[in-house]
């Protein structure tokens, strides 16, 4: 089986790739920046809504009904886009996605495609794909358009280029684009109007995602910002989409519950600028050749775990990544996939589907467990239970270890209180590695700890052994 | 009548820690409550379940329940491990008895908030993940702190922010948790307190290594032993 | 061998996931509503908005403009003065006219957002995507209080757009930027 993109081939394990962001001072900056500005303005976004627990109750709901009757469902939404004159498109992985999506093109005769952002077409790797194949795809995106022309990375679901700030996008676009400009963001967007303008009144296939597609009428919908995703599915022949086989909602009313919590997790808006809905072709207005790609890539096999399934309801927003602590320190390049975050670290080695991938494993080490993330999830996704839930899974591909023989030998100590007390005065010894009652420095794998932090020395006397003398 | 405690002390506090379960005894019994410290309790298996070792943190739950079995309330002076029993025992197949985190205790069960506490300094106080989020305490740590005599708070900047503790995250993502670690510190040297409290000794013990590191001259000091100082008997720096 | 589709299907049904919990709908199925409430949310996206009980008179600006209407906009809305842009129209001649005039189908007070379905005095989608302006008419009568209220006054089948403020980015350090690929320029005619 060929390797699935959804990780970037020759990533570090993920300790490794943030220690190096993590000396990136101006990557540090416009992260602190970014993600303080946004936390606050959901917060508010958020406060205004008094039942907002009631919407993500909702949301979770809806979206566990969508993964307990998926085959069902996607039958229907296959019958339902076909009846209105859309053709539907399977795929079990990344190649075959990506296959599909080239032979279409390549039927309309397509040098070049315009994109609208999404996460599905970049977890499977298709802009290389179709390069690959001779067609050339044109990210509209802003975001995903710095990424491109900086022949840089994404590193944030909603934001792929919030690793940058202004005066190096300025720099990006002067070199690629050929144009002065200043580094205020309005110039920024009008030099990217200019620059796409062309492209989306000429190109006649667009390729886009879906955030939504409605099993029961074949809708597809699409939220963004700027007007390239308008214009990328509306003025082309030909619109191909892709999307993953779990975000389905079984009915037109479920869009209640997700066009209110979308928008304020991830802009903080009450509304973004722009949702399109389309069901299959409409003679006249729109595309008139209409293409539903749907992928697994890995969801199959992670809807089979009881506990991991939740990952499946993610809806993309990024809320998780802004208030991430993690995150915010070591950017999203660092988790070695298009997704970053608590979410990827949950995600993403599910989708790879194989602990023993070293990379994958280190990801739900990411975390500090502080719990933010599920804190802020508009569809519940419990992501510190998750973590702990995939972490088993790499210890158990480990097998042996130093850590694995220390942990049980630590879990042995403290089965029996009189082992553990054992322990306990064997340990104050190294009060006697103690100046000024710290330690600063210890061997390995201690020294992790003593390189930035001292370790208080042990007491004379633990509690217990205080109580039995006082109160035993 | 007397309230009957058991006092869940942790591994951390027992073993690093000892002034801050017995400021917790002192505090309790200060209250009217009877505290018994079953001599059996070990450690709840926090760190190996959060570290992968699910299989291994089983039998420490399981413990847990057979040593703490019969006592109406557990009270323990950490969130963190307040949270693991309450939240993540039952998914190990233990039905654990009730077990409070100190604030929650005092507050929810006993009913104060002025427990008659004196301490002179100026402090700061850091919300420690678990207890925010697991248990959800809330503002009740603070409420305790406005009410101690002399105190002076000062809020802390992004106060929810964790420190980058983590348990072995510490360890394993080292780098990460240390650039977590400057940015809780920046915050807490900002207030100008001269005195860190929170209700955990894991979070305590880590911001408090990097601050000691810094010679920063601020000093941690739990929740519990700012509560169980009073002006007959002042709190006191163990050696 | 078992097509895709035949295979992912297995493999959904191999995961054995069990039935779900029933949806519980909690939230709130209305709202406080009202023309004030919009108007204030569509201003809060930096539109422009103004509240009239003649829309012709409201147009007196759009004299010396070439602005695209669709044909079956009410005829009293297209004044003199104006040149008025009729379907059919190509790609280029909407991308060069000065802006374009429609009603919408239903607008919702919650969240300040204009819906369009290719009705009546709204024509096809690229006519209120290619022109740098849009003025948009809206009725009292055709504003819904919430996102819930809006949804079941709406045909799912048809083309639909929702707009909430001129087109915007947050792609630049997330600071919200209006004006992108979309018209730089809303405004929206409440009539009373």
């Amino acid at each position: 089986m060929a390797r699935n993109p959804v990780t970037w081939l020759g990533s570090p394990t993920f300790p490794k790739a943030a220690k190096s962001a993590l000396q990136d001072t101006q990557l540090r900056q416009n992260l602190r920046k970014a993600t303080g500005t946004i936390r606050g303005r959901r917060a508010a976004a958020v406060a205004e809504m008094d039942d907002w627990e009631q919407l993500r109750l909702a949301g979770e709901q809806i979206k566990d009904d969508v993964l307990a009757r998926l085959d069902t469902l996607l039958l229907q939404l296959e019958e339902s886009v076909q009846a209105r004159g859309g053709t539907v498109h399977w795929a079990r992985d990344a190649e075959e996605a990506n296959r599909i999506v080239l032979d279409l093109c390549k039927a309309e005769n397509a040098k070049e495609v315009v994109k609208v952002k999404s996460m599905a077409t970049a977890e499977i790797g298709l802009n290389e794909a179709l390069e690959a194949g001779g067609v050339h795809a044109i990210e509209t995106d802003l975001a995903e358009l710095i990424v491109q022309l900086g022949d840089d990375r994404p590193s944030h679901i909603l934001v792929p280029a919030i690793h940058r700030n202004r005066s190096e996008i300025r720099e990006i676009f002067q070199r690629r684009m050929g144009v002065e400009v200043s580094d205020e963001p309005a110039d920024l967007a009008e030099a990217a109007r200019v620059y796409l303008r062309q492209k989306f009144l000429t190109t006649k296939v667009a390729i886009s995602g879906a955030n939504f597609a409605v099993a029961d009428t074949g809708s597809i919908v699409v939220l963004e910002s700027e007007g390239n995703g308008r214009m990328c599915l509306t003025l082309p022949d030909t619109l191909i989409t892709v999307m993953g086989i779990e975000k389905l909602v079984p009915s037109w009313q479920d869009l209640e519950v997700f066009l209110q919590l979308l928008p304020r997790s991830s802009t903080a808006e009450r509304m973004n600028p722009y949702t399109s809905v389309w069901t299959g072709v409409t003679e006249g207005d729109g595309p008139q050749n209409f293409h539903l790609v749907l992928i697994d890539n890995g969801r199959t096999k992670t809807l089979e775990d009881s506990v991991g399934r939740q990952a499946l309801r993610c809806i993309r927003c990024s809320a998780c990544l802004n208030v991430c602590p993690v995150y915010e320190r070591t950017g999203g390049q660092s988790y070695g996939s298009v997704y970053p975050g608590p979410i990827g670290a949950i995600l993403t080695p599910q989708l790879v589907g194989d602990m023993h991938d070293p990379q994958a494993a280190s990801l739900p080490y990411a975390s500090s467990l502080c719990g933010a993330c599920f804190e802020v999830c508009p569809v519940r996704i419990d992501i510190p239970s998750v973590l702990t839930h995939l972490r088993a899974e790499a210890v158990e591909a480990k097998g042996r270890t130093a850590e694995s023989v220390a942990m049980a030998a630590a879990a042995w100590m403290f089965a029996s209180a009189s082992r553990y007390e054992k322990a306990q005065k064997a340990g104050s010894l190294a009060r006697f590695l103690a100046k000024d009652g710290k330690i600063t420095s210890l061997p390995w794998p201690g020294s992790k700890w003593t390189s930035s932090r001292d370790v208080p020395a042990p007491p004379s006397e633990s509690f217990r052994a205080w109580w039995r003398k006082n109160r035993g | 009548m007397r309230v009957k405690v058991a006092l869940f002390a942790t591994c951390l506090t027992d073993t690093f820690f000892p002034s801050t379960a017995r400021a917790v005894v002192r505090l309790l019994e200060r209250l009217d409550c009877s505290v018994e410290f079953p001599l059996d309790q070990t450690c709840c298996g926090q760190m190996h379940f959060n570290t992968g070792y699910r299989e291994h943190s089983k039998p420490l739950a399981r413990k847990y329940t057979e040593v703490f079995d019969g006592y109406d309330f557990v009270v323990a002076p950490s969130g963190s491990c307040a949270g693991m029993v309450r939240e993540i025992h039952p998914t190990l197949g233990t039905s654990p008895p009730r077990t409070f985190e100190l604030a929650e205790f005092l507050v929810d069960v006993l009913g104060v908030t002025d427990v008659g506490a004196w301490f002179p300094h100026r402090v700061t106080y850091h919300p420690t993940c678990h207890s925010l989020r697991m248990l959800g305490v809330g503002d009740k740590p603070l409420a305790l702190l406005r009410a101690v005599k002399g105190l002076d708070l000062v809020e802390l900047p992004d106060s929810t922010q964790c420190c980058g503790f983590g348990g072995t995250f510490a360890v394993k993502n080292a780098e990460t948790s240390t650039a977590m670690l400057a940015d809780k510190m920046k915050c807490v040297l900002d207030t100008g307190a001269e005195v860190l409290s929170a209700g955990d000794n894991s979070c305590l013990m880590h911001i408090g290594g990097g601050l000691s590191r810094l010679r920063a001259g601020v000093r941690p000091v739990h929740l519990a032993e700012i509560l169980a100082s009073t002006e007959e008997d002042p709190w006191r720096a163990t050696p | 061998m078992a097509s895709a589709k035949e295979e992912i299907l297995q493999r959904i049904r191999n995961a054995r996931v069990a039935e779900a919990r029933p949806v519980v709908r909690g939230y709130h199925q209305t709202g406080k509503g009202g023309v004030e409430l919009f108007a204030e949310r569509v201003a809060d996206y930096r539109a422009i908005v103004h509240v009239v009980s003649d829309v012709p008179a409201a147009l007196e600006h759009l004299k010396g403009k070439r602005i695209v209407a669709p044909q079956d906009v009410p005829p009293e809305w297209l004044i003199d003065g104006v040149t008025w842009l009729h379907e059919p129209l190509t790609i280029e001649e909407l991308d060069q006219a000065d802006g374009v005039l429609t009603g919408c189908a239903t607008a919702i007070a919650d969240t300040g957002t204009i819906v369009l379905d290719g009705g009546e005095a709204q024509g096809r989608r690229a006519l209120t995507l290619l022109p740098d302006y849009h003025l948009c008419v809206v009725r009292e009568d055709q504003i819904a209080a919430s996102v819930p209220e809006a949804l079941q006054r709406l045909e799912p089948t048809r083309p639909l757009t929702f707009i909430s403020g001129p087109s915007a980015t947050s792609d630049i350090e997330l600071n919200r930027v209006e004006g992108v690929h979309g018209p730089r320029t809303l405004e929206v005619l409440i009539v009373t």
